[in-house]
C-alpha cells in the first residue's frame, strides 16, 4: 500500500507542475499581457516600460519559475480589473463555488443512488425505462437551456425561488438542480452496471442461499462493493463541477469561483484567470490522487496488480 | 476505463455476420429513430438556402418578436416568428443546424485524429510510449477543458474556426483513453502476432489489422464527442466568446434573446429545443451502435 501510494503522489506531484506550466503557458501565450495591461491606444514606448517593469521581458522559464514560486507562497498577483489581491479575491469566492460543488454532487448521489439500485433490481421495469429516460434527457439538454427553463418555472412563475443573485441559501437551489442533473446519469449508469453485476455473482448467491434477506443481501452485501467505482467517479465528477460551474455560475449571477473567472476572462484579467485555472486542476489532481488512493485501500487488487 | 475494456471486439468483415449485423440494426428502434432525426437535420442545414423562407441576416425593425403560428398573433409569413431585430427565426434556426453540426464534426475530426492517434500507440507499443500517452491523458484531464476554451477564446479572439481548432486539439482525451484501452485488447490476438510474424511493418499492422477491429469503438466515442461538442459551442457562444452575431449559432441565440424570454419564451424554446433534439440524435446514433456492435449488450 505504502508503495503504491508514494508512486501515485510522484505522479501527482509531477501532473501539477506540468498542468501549472501549461496553465501560465497556454494564457501567456494566447496573448500579449503587457498590451492589455497597457491599455487600449497606448504608445509603443509605454508597452516597452510595462514590459520591463513586469518583467515581460525575460525568458518564459524565468517568468514561469517566478509565476510559480509566488504561487507557492500564497501570493497570486494583483488583479488588474478589481484592482485587489488575488489570493483574497479567490479565497473570499471559493466558499461558493465549494458548497455548490457539494450540494450538488449530494443532490447527483440522493438521486442516482436509489434509481440506480431500483433500476438494477428490476431491469426493464418502467422505473428502469424512468431511469434512461431521465439520463438521456439530461445528456441532451444544454445545461444554460435547463437553468433558463428552472429560472422561468419557479422564478419568474411560481415566484418560489429568486432569479440569480448569492444572498441566501434559496439561491443555491436551482444552480445545485442544474448542475446536479449534468452529472447524475453518468452516476446512474455505472450504479446500475455495478449492482446488476454484483447481485449475479457467487457471493451474493451464497449470501441469498445462507437464507440472507433480500434487503439485507442488497444493502450490505451487494451495494458495498457495487459502490466502489462509485467513489472514483464522484471524485471526479467533483473535480468536473468545480469547472463546470463557469457556465452554470454565470447564468445565475452566483458569486463564486466560476462567475469570477468568466468576469476575469472577459475583462482580460490575467492573473486572476491563471489563478483560478491552475486552482481547479491543482484540486482535480488532489480529489484523483484521494480517489485512487480510496479504491486502492476499499479494493486490495489495484494496489497489488498495479492495473494500468 | 475497466467498461470499455469489457466490450467485446466484432469482427464486421465476414458476410454472414454482415447480414446478422443488418438485421440488428433493423432490429433496434433507437439507432432508426436516431439516425432519421440526425439524416433529417444534416439534410435540413444541407438545403437551408433553398428551403429558409427569408434571409438569416436580413432586419426588419418593423417586424420585430412576431410570435410564431401556434400563438394567436403567429402568421404564416415568419412561421417560427422574428426576433429582436425582426429577423425570420425559422430561417435562422434552419442556417444554425448547418454551425452546429461544422462544429460536431469538424471537432470530431480533430480531436479524433490526436486521440486516436496517441491511443494506438499507447496500446499497441506499450511501456514507455504508453506511460507517456497516459501522463498526456492524465494532464489534459486535469486542464478545466471550459474555463481553458473560454480563456483562449477571449484571447485569440472568437470565430467558428477558432471554436473549432480549440474544442479540436483540447477534447482528444476519450479518443486516447478508449482506443487505448482496445488496442491493448487486440494487439494480443492470434492474428496481429500472425500479421507481425509474416514480416508486416508496424505502420501496416496498426492500420491493417489493429483499426479495423477497434473501429466500431471508435465510431461511439466519435458520436459522444461531437455530442458533447455541439453542446460545448452552444455554451461558448451562450457565454459571448464562441461564434460571434451575427451568425445564427443556436447557443448565440439563446444569448441574444435571454433578455426578452419571460415575455417571449419561444425565444429561447426554439434554439434550446434544436439544440436537444441534434444532441439526442447523435446519443441515439452512438448509443444504438454500442448496442449492436456489442451482442451482449448492456447487461
Amino acid at each position: 500500500m505504502l508503495i503504491y501510494a508514494l508512486k501515485r503522489l510522484g505522479l501527482a506531484v509531477l501532473v501539477a507542475v506540468v498542468v501549472s506550466a501549461l496553465a501560465f503557458l497556454l494564457l501567456r501565450a494566447s496573448g500579449d499581457v503587457a498590451i492589455a495591461l497597457a491599455g487600449e491606444g497606448a504608445r509603443s514606448e509605454d508597452i516597452d516600460n510595462i514590459r520591463r517593469i513586469y518583467g515581460l521581458d525575460r525568458p518564459l522559464v524565468v517568468q514561469y519559475l517566478d509565476w510559480a514560486a509566488k504561487m507557492i507562497r500564497g501570493d497570486f498577483g494583483t488583479s488588474l480589473f478589481f484592482k485587489t489581491d488575488v489570493h483574497a479575491l479567490v479565497l473570499d469566492k471559493m466558499p461558493t463555488t465549494a458548497l455548490l460543488a457539494l450540494f450538488s454532487l449530494i443532490f447527483a448521489l440522493a438521486v442516482s443512488l436509489p434509481l440506480g439500485i431500483l433500476a438494477a433490481l428490476y431491469p426493464n421495469s418502467w422505473i428502469d425505462r424512468l431511469c434512461l429516460a431521465l439520463a438521456v434527457i439530461g445528456q441532451a439538454l444544454p445545461s444554460f437551456f435547463f437553468a433558463l427553463i428552472l429560472m422561468i418555472v419557479f422564478a419568474v412563475m411560481l415566484r418560489w425561488l429568486p432569479v440569480s443573485g448569492s444572498d441566501s441559501w434559496a439561491h443555491f437551489v436551482l444552480p445545485t438542480v442544474v448542475l446536479g442533473y449534468y452529472i447524475a446519469p453518468a452516476i446512474m449508469r455505472l450504479v446500475r452496471a455495478g449492482m446488476i453485476e454484483v447481485l449475479a455473482s457467487d457471493y451474493v448467491r451464497t449470501a441469498r442461499a445462507k437464507g440472507l434477506s433480500s434487503r439485507s443481501v442488497v444493502l450490505k452485501h451487494a451495494l458495498r462493493n457495487a459502490l466502489v467505482p462509485v467513489v472514483a467517479l464522484s471524485a471526479v465528477q467533483l473535480g468536473f463541477l468545480l469547472g463546470g460551474s463557469v457556465v452554470i455560475e454565470t447564468v445565475f449571477a452566483l458569486d463564486g469561483l466560476g462567475y469570477l473567472a468568466f468576469q476575469s476572462i472577459t475583462h482580460k484579467d490575467l492573473p486572476v484567470t491563471q489563478a483560478i485555472v491552475t486552482l481547479l486542476s491543482l484540486i482535480y489532481v488532489g480529489l484523483t490522487l484521494a480517489a485512487d488512493l480510496a479504491n486502492a485501500w476499499l479494493d486490495p487488487r489495484i494496489r497489488v496488480g498495479g492495473g494500468s | 476505463m475497466t467498461d470499455v475494456a469489457a466490450i467485446p471486439v466484432l469482427d464486421l468483415t465476414t458476410a454472414s455476420s454482415g447480414k446478422l449485423l443488418r438485421r440488428r440494426i433493423m432490429a433496434h428502434r433507437g439507432l432508426l429513430i436516431g439516425t432519421g432525426l440526425l439524416a433529417f437535420i444534416v439534410l435540413v442545414a444541407l438545403l437551408a438556402p433553398l428551403i429558409a423562407p427569408h434571409d438569416p441576416y436580413a432586419q426588419d425593425l418593423s417586424r420585430r418578436m412576431i410570435p410564431p403560428i401556434w400563438y394567436e398573433k403567429g402568421n404564416w409569413v415568419h412561421p417560427f416568428g422574428t426576433d429582436n431585430l425582426g429577423r425570420d427565426y425559422l430561417s435562422r434556426v434552419l442556417y444554425g443546424a448547418q454551425i452546429s453540426l461544422l462544429i460536431g464534426a469538424a471537432v470530431m475530426v480533430i480531436s479524433g485524429l490526436i486521440g486516436t492517434a496517441l491511443g494506438l500507440a499507447a496500446g499497441f507499443f506499450g511501456g514507455r510510449v504508453d506511460m507517456v500517452v497516459t501522463f498526456f491523458i492524465t494532464v489534459r484531464l486535469a486542464l478545466p477543458l471550459i474555463l481553458v476554451a473560454l480563456a483562449v477564446v477571449a484571447t485569440v479572439g472568437g470565430s467558428l474556426w477558432v471554436v473549432i481548432l480549440v474544442l479540436g486539439l483540447l477534447k482528444w482525451d476519450r479518443f486516447a483513453v478508449v482506443m487505448r484501452a482496445a488496442t491493448q485488447q487486440v494487439r494480443v490476438l492470434d492474428y496481429v502476432a500472425a500479421a507481425e510474424a509474416a514480416g508486416a511493418s508496424t505502420l501496416r499492422v496498426i492500420v491493417g489489422e489493429v483499426l479495423p477491429n477497434v473501429l466500431p469503438q471508435l465510431v461511439v466515442v466519435a458520436t459522444v464527442e461531437a455530442a458533447s461538442a455541439i453542446l460545448l459551442e452552444a455554451a461558448l457562444s451562450f457565454l459571448g466568446l464562441g461564434v460571434q452575431p451575427p451568425l445564427p449559432s443556436w447557443g448565440l441565440m439563446i444569448a441574444e434573446a435571454k433578455t426578452y424570454m419571460f415575455f417571449s419564451f419561444w425565444l429561447i424554446a426554439i434554439p434550446g429545443t434544436a439544440l436537444a433534439v441534434l444532441v439526442f440524435a447523435v446519443n441515439m446514433v452512438g448509443d444504438g451502435i454500442r448496442d449492436v456492435s456489442a451482442p451482449a449488450g448492456r447487461g
